[in-house]
């Protein structure tokens, strides 16, 4: 800790400063703590927080910069950050909080060098060029964390939202019905056509009704997809019978030529039921007139 | 592999057990053609339950098995094509035109039954 070198930092020179760095936030670990704890207090960061869990939190974050700082190696931080976006997204932490604690502690461990090197300029660039890269880094590799998190989460719940959207209901014995709501992409098609033909060997199936009440809209590409549905499920022996075209989707089909002709379209659900039927050889009959005013279970029980 | 032909009632059922190559589907189109004239059937189920693949060259020969024997005066159905050949096949835009299909053999019995009472009236 010659200060004469410090003119011209060599790798020995800059390796000492840095021991001297890392052992000058090792010594003030309380105070500079405590100071940046805080100075989040007053911005308001730590909402939502017990005053245990500031303490472990605040202390774990503290050493683990200081280990980066001393190593050069980020997967403590890395792996930190992540576990703590986890936290923090599922309690709903916001981005903010963290970030704004980061930036905080970076300012409170610039500060401290500012005060502890004023005399000497030279000593405090070359403190400051040691240090900002490192800070810059975790900063960086803790928004990151956050990011991918969040994406994590979007998938997951796109996964979700798919598995859920696509109920394939057996009517009646070898009927189907497949109601699709909300909008078809490529991905969903597929899937969707998979679990229609894995449920027709399943039930032994003859005919499907397909209501498309629910799509909004479709493309080129989603109509190609409903004909590669029809087309595959009458290789497996069952009759499509599509519903629920609106006039819209209508509109759309055949002004894109849309080979539709081997398609079956009925108006909607309940005439594709009946259309089924028919196909099937049943005969939907009442055995007896309605009861008047609230029917409830218990009357129909003899 | 050769292609077992069972004979019942009025019918004959191809039941492929191994993936075949392509002149195995060629002999199979052969012997149907010909068993179908010679036993007088009036419908010929093919079963494809134990195929994982269907090629374009599988789908086109089956097609020609179907319109052959159609001009021999009998009926053909494709029955227990599985569900990942089913959406292979239409993705790979084979879609067995003018061929009948059902979903197993049983299905494709009663789909001939069916089709030949229904001639008869």
């Amino acid at each position: 800790m010659n200060k004469e070198e410090t003119k011209k930092p060599t790798p020995e020179s800059s390796d000492a400063l840095l021991r001297e760095l890392v052992d000058h936030f090792r010594e003030k670990r309380e105070i500079l703590r405590q100071q940046w704890v805080q100075l989040m207090m007053g911005k308001g960061l730590l909402a939502g927080l017990t005053q245990e869990e500031i303490e472990t939190e605040s202390i774990t974050i503290y050493d683990t910069c200081i280990v980066c700082l001393e190593t050069g190696e980020y997967e403590g931080a890395q792996a930190y950050a992540t576990r703590m976006a986890e936290r923090g997204v599922l309690r709903g932490m916001t981005t903010e909080q963290i970030i704004g604690g980061l930036l905080t502690l970076r300012d409170v461990y610039g500060r401290s060098l500012f005060e502890r090197y004023q005399h000497d300029m030279e000593r405090l660039s070359a403190a400051l060029d040691i240090y900002e890269p490192v800070a810059n880094k975790i900063l960086s590799v803790v928004a990151l964390a956050f990011v991918e998190e969040r994406e994590k989460v979007v998938r997951q719940q796109q996964e979700a939202i798919r598995e859920l959207s696509t109920p394939v209901l057996q009517f009646r014995d070898k009927l189907l019905i497949l109601p699709i709501i909300g909008l078809i992409d490529s991905l969903r098609a597929r899937q969707l056509t998979e679990q229609l033909l894995r449920a027709i060997r399943a039930n032994r199936a003859r005919v499907v009704v397909m209501d498309i009440t629910g799509v909004p809209s479709v493309d080129s590409k989603v109509a190609n997809h409903l004909v590669q549905t029809v087309d595959a499920s009458r290789l497996m022996g069952a009759t499509v019978v599509v519903t629920g075209v609106s006039p819209e989707i209508a509109q759309t089909l055949v002004t894109l030529g849309v080979d539709l002709s081997k398609m079956n379209t009925v108006g909607d659900l309940q005439g594709g039921i009946e259309v089924a039927d028919q196909l099937l050889g049943y005969k939907v009959s009442r055995t007896e007139p309605p009861a008047t005013g609230l029917i409830t279970s218990k009357e129909k029980v003899p | 592999m050769l292609v077992p032909i069972l004979k019942q009632g009025d019918y004959l059922i191809a039941s492929v057990q191994s993936e075949l190559s392509d002149e195995d589907l060629l002999k199979l189109r052969d012997e149907l053609v010909k068993r179908v004239g010679e036993l007088r059937s009036r419908g010929v189920i093919i079963d494809v339950t134990a195929l994982y693949v269907m090629d374009s060259f599988a789908t086109r020969t089956l097609r020609a098995i179907a319109h052959m024997i159609r001009l021999r005066g009998a009926e053909t159905i494709i029955v227990g094509i599985q569900p990942e050949v089913a959406f292979t096949m239409v993705q790979l835009g084979l879609k067995l035109e003018g061929v009948m299909t059902a979903l197993d053999l049983e299905e494709g019995l009663a789909y001939l039954q069916t089709l030949h009472t229904s001639k008869r009236r």
